[in-house]
Order: C-alpha cells, then structure tokens, then sequence
C-alpha cells in the first residue's frame, strides 16, 4: 500500500488519501481544546534570522503535520516548542510558547519539567547504546528523576503503544543498539511516552528508515493520537496526507521561513489557499 | 533464464581478492610502515641492551634480584666489585614505584574527570578557552619544576593532610604509623605526582567527553534530563574507556618519574606499604641517585633495574589495554 500510493504524485491522489485518512477517522478526534499554542515565534542562529512571526494552534488529541522544503525552519520551529532550540550555540528566539496557558519560556521555569510534558523524537533513531532494550524505555524515569509504581507494567504499555511489544518481549536484556534502524526509532517513541508527555514532538521520524518501517511508525502515530498532541515534521507529504488532521505549510523564499498556510490536512492537499501551497502539494516545486 | 541459483550444482571457488596499487600509493605504504616499525625497532633496541648489560647481575642474583631489598657492593682490596659477595635487590623499589603511581593515579581521577566535566559542560566559552591552554601547558611542564614546587610548597601541606589521614584513618593498615616521620613519605610524592598527571588526564578525558554523540545528549534532555543525570547516563558511559586510557598514561608517566620524585622521597631500601611513613622507593630515582658514583658492576645492577622498569611498565599497560578494550565496547 505504501509503495503504490508513494509512486503517485498527482494532486488528486494526495488529497483522496488525505479525505480517506479524515473519513477514516470520522471527527473522532478529541479535539478538547488547545494544547500547545506557539505566538508570534522568531528564531535566530547568530544574527541571522530564520523564522518570522510564526503562530500556530495546536489542539489536544489531533495530529498537525508540518511539511515544506529543506531548510525552511520546520525543525527549528519544533525545537522551540519544547526549547531544545537553545541548545545550539548562538541560537536566540522570540514569542511565546504557552503550554496549558503558561509560557514555557516564562522567567523561573524549570525547563526539564516543560521537556517531561513535551515529549520529543529525533529524525535519526537515538537509543542509549549502553542500555538494554528495557532499561531505555524506562531511561526517562531515571533521567527526570521520576517514580512509578511498577515499572514491568509501564515498559510493556509502553512498548505496545509503540508497537515494538511483539518483536522484543523476548530479549528486553539485549541492547538497544542490536535493533534494526525501524526497531530502535520505535523504541525511541516508547521511550518517550515512558515520561507520559502530553504532547509528542516528531521531527521527521521515518526519514531514515525503509518503507515498511515507516508504515508501522504511522500506525502507531495513529494509535498515539487518541490520547495525545502529535505534531509531525515530514518531507513525505504522502505520509503528512495520511497521519494528520492539520497540516501546515512552511516556506523560506531565501530569507526566514514563514507559515504560509495551515488548514485541516483534506484541505490543504484538495483545495489549498495559497497558490504556492498549490504548487508545492502538486509537486511543482520542492 | 533462471534467476534462482541451481542449489544442486557446487559453489564455484572463491576468487582470491587482489588489487595493484598505483606507484604513489605504494611509496606511502612504505613510508607509513616504516614509521610505524621504527618505534618497535626503538622498543626492541632498548630491551635487548637493558638485557645484555643487565644480565651478569641477573644470573648471579637471580629471583633475589627482585625479591630482595638489599643493596650492597663488596668490594675487595683493589677496589674490583665482587659480584658473587654483592647484593642486588629491587623489591622495595619496585614495591615504591606501583605504590607512589597509585596513590596519583586515585588522587588525581576525580579530580581530572571533575575538571574535564566542568570544562566541556558548564564553563562559560572564555574561561574554557583560557584553562585549556593552561592545561595543555601544564601537561608539557618540566617535572623539575613540579618537583621543586611540591618540596618547599606542597610538601608542609601534604604533612599536615598526611597528619588527618592517620588521625581519622590510621586503623587502615596502609595509613599506619610506626614512627612520626612525615616528611618525605610515598604520600606526598603521590600528591607531587598526582598534580604532574592531572593535566594529562584531564585533556584526555575532556578530549572524550567532548565527543560524546550529540544526538544522545538530546535524546536525554529532550526526556526532561537534568544536566546531572545527562552526564551520568549518556556522557560517563561513552568516556569511560578514555578516561581509563587517559589514566593509564598518567600512570605510565608517574610510574617513570624520577626529578620530581627524587626531591620529595625519602629511598629506603625496605618493603614499605605504610605509604604515611617517609621512607619509600622509586625504581627511577634510584637508578639516577646511584648512576653517579657507581662502578662497572653497579652500573650493570641499574641496568638490570632498568630492565625490570621496563617490563613493569609493559605489563601495567598491557593490563591497561586490557581494561580499555573490556570497558569500551560497551557504551559506545
């Protein structure tokens, strides 16, 4: 399914698997409000400015995928959202990130505890190499300093969410690094929701990984979206069509990358506003 | 055509894998051998000569030469060392050396590992910048001046921690007291060589620490890691094998050591593990304190004492190498 569907590119395929995505899942998404609402987000490394004026809502419970070429600021827009923008030496921003209301950025903050609640997986699968399958889903409890009841419990919730229960039950004892690249990205997500965030930040997850892979990735970002906030940067608008309830389209015109349009995703791939969303959808451009 | 291979008929022979480099190529090669070859050439040159100057003394002392301590030349009427009524022992030296290199190595991990942990995460980039150079410096820093600092400087104050150690210690064997004598003590030439390792150690494990693979230092923070327990889970277990590495070669130099020692030990030719106690021993400073005012049969006693360093040194690092490669694949 997924090779034929990633062979075509005409616009009226893209936006028939995003309308079947949306019927599929016929509003059942628990749209309860707003979870995570970015306000008027810059962001600099050094003096060079690459994203401007960037606001966005996301609501509790859907999933928003964020798609445009290279280098227009989706990743660095995700990294602001759980402040693992500042990371990069040189890296400054400006706006407002509330979580629940409150300002992540607010003066006084302890930011590991917004990064508990902001959950995040990178585009190369990362597991602790010197950790056994089991003790890296539960890495976040001992990192965060947190404690659960019982942990076997957690590890298989975990694991199964992540849809990894099944080829690992037998060796949780075995390294993370002796799983194939598809296998440890989805430890990467069970190790994530180990911490129980309420939002999950996903920076093109399937990248690297094989087509089969990433099916399985999907499935179980469509599994996670029930109980929480999934925001997804992807170069596969094919897979943005498939997983996401709103889609949101960044463009860099050689200066900072902007938000040039965002809508429910059967819209943004059927009938886009903007005439460069178009283009792009279309695969005119990109 | 058939695209599945006929299982049923044999497998053809391996093809041998060959290749014929270009002319440059093959120079290189040469050059690059030859280098590399020329240290073991170095290596083996020095053994071969420590052993065929060493080996009289050795085949007349023979185990003794290393399980004695003693050390007396006879020397009859003409003023001719009679090698047969000598005694040539390295015991304590021996014991000396492992002990004095010990005691640095334990002083100065922390404190390196520490101070590359401070230098990589939390220092801001100028005092970074500054203490880097200052430690690169100090590595290459003539041991004479370490020697001479830690005797007029260091050396009261290493008597007075020595002092607390067997006051709050001294039921410990090794912090024992049998006589107060305090000054000059395999002690406070472990403390002298501690701060002559710990810029070694420190620019190594820094080195490490600093390559640690960003992306699991994210992973880790981006699960609500503090700094703390990102250094514990991600950074500690990726520097490991370097550290040790880093520390086996502080061990190596403070085994090897011989000014700095010299002016802050006292040589006694007597097994002492009481490391609080001023008497100790010191293979290197005993061949350089003797070398002087020996004759021709001593002089091939401290040969033989040099070939002795020489194998100590080898197996420490063989056994280093050993626990580097046994702590480094994991982690990795």
């Amino acid at each position: 399914m997924t090779n034929s569907t990633e062979k075509e590119t005409t616009p009226s395929s893209l936006s028939s698997v995003a309308a079947a995505a949306a019927s599929k899942k016929k509003q059942s998404t628990g749209a309860q409000g707003v979870g995570l609402e970015a306000r008027g987000i810059h962001a600099w490394f050094g003096d060079k400015l690459v994203l401007e004026d960037i606001s966005l809502d996301f609501w509790s419970g859907t999933v928003t995928a964020l798609i445009g070429p290279s280098g227009c600021g989706k990743s660095t827009f995700i990294r602001t959202l759980n402040r693992m923008h500042e990371f990069i030496p040189g890296a400054a921003m400006a706006g407002e990130v509330l979580l629940n209301g409150r300002d992540v950025y607010e003066s006084g903050t302890d930011v590991t505890k917004i990064r508990l609640k902001v959950g995040m997986v990178f585009q190369k699968p990362n597991p602790f190499p010197s950790m056994t399958i089991a003790d890296n889903v539960l890495a976040g409890l001992k990192l965060a300093q947190l404690k659960v009841p019982n942990k076997d419990d957690l590890l298989e919730e975990c694991l199964l969410r992540a849809g990894l229960w099944s080829e690992v039950k037998d060796r949780l004892s075995a390294y993370g690094g002796s799983l194939s690249g598809g296998q440890q990205q989805r430890l990467c997500i069970a190790r994530s929701l180990a911490v129980r965030p309420e939002i999950l930040l996903m920076d093109e997850p399937c990248s690297a990984l094989d087509p089969g892979s990433t099916l399985r990735i999907e499935e179980t970002i469509s599994e996670l979206s029930s109980s929480m906030t999934i925001i997804i940067v992807t170069h596969n608008m094919q897979q943005a069509a498939r997983v996401s309830d709103y889609t949101g389209f960044f463009l860099s015109d050689g200066g900072p990358g902007q938000l040039v349009e965002v809508g429910a995703t059967s819209d943004i791939f059927s009938r886009p506003k903007d005439i460069r969303t178009e283009n792009y959808v279309t695969g005119r451009f990109g | 055509m058939t695209i599945a291979p006929n299982r049923s008929t044999s497998l053809p022979a391996r093809r041998e894998l060959s290749n014929k480099p270009r002319l440059s190529d093959r120079v290189f090669r040469g050059v690059a051998t030859g280098g590399g070859l020329s240290s073991l050439v170095i290596l083996g040159l020095i053994f071969i000569f420590l052993a065929n100057q060493g080996y009289q003394v050795l085949k007349s002392e023979g185990f003794g030469f290393i399980t004695g301590s003693n050390w007396l030349v006879v020397q009859d009427n003409a003023g001719i060392t009679d090698l047969a009524a000598s005694e040539f022992g390295i015991a304590a030296m021996l014991v000396g050396t492992l002990l004095c290199a010990t005691i640095a190595v334990i002083i100065a991990i922390p404190i390196s590992v520490l101070c590359a942990l401070y230098l990589t995460f939390y220092a801001p980039q100028v005092i970074k910048r500054i203490m880097v150079a200052l430690i690169d410096l100090m590595a290459a820093f003539p041991s004479i001046l370490f020697g001479m600092w830690g005797f007029f400087v260091l050396m009261p104050h290493a008597e007075y921690w020595a002092r607390l150690l067997h006051k709050y210690f001294g039921w410990l064997p090794f912090f024992k007291m049998d006589v107060d004598i305090f000054e000059r003590s395999p002690f406070v030439a472990g403390v002298v060589l501690a701060t002559m390792i710990i810029p070694i150690i420190t620019s190594i494990s820094r080195e490490i620490f600093s390559q640690t693979p960003l992306d699991r230092i994210q992973a880790a923070y981006a699960l609500g890691s503090t700094r703390w327990a990102m250094i514990k889970a991600v950074v500690i277990p990726y520097g490991r094998s370097g550290v040790v590495g880093g520390a086996m070669l502080g061990l190596g130099r403070a085994m090897g050591e011989t000014v700095a020692v010299y002016t802050v030990l006292n040589l006694v030719y007597q097994i002492n593990w009481q490391v609080l106690i001023g008497a100790g021993g010191n293979m290197a400073s005993m061949i350089l304190l003797k070398f002087g005012e020996a004759g021709p049969t001593e002089i091939q006693a401290l040969m033989a004492a040099g070939l002795a360093l020489f194998i100590l040194t080898l197996i420490v690092n063989s056994i280093a190498n050993i626990i580097v490669s046994k702590t480094g694949s994991k982690g990795r």
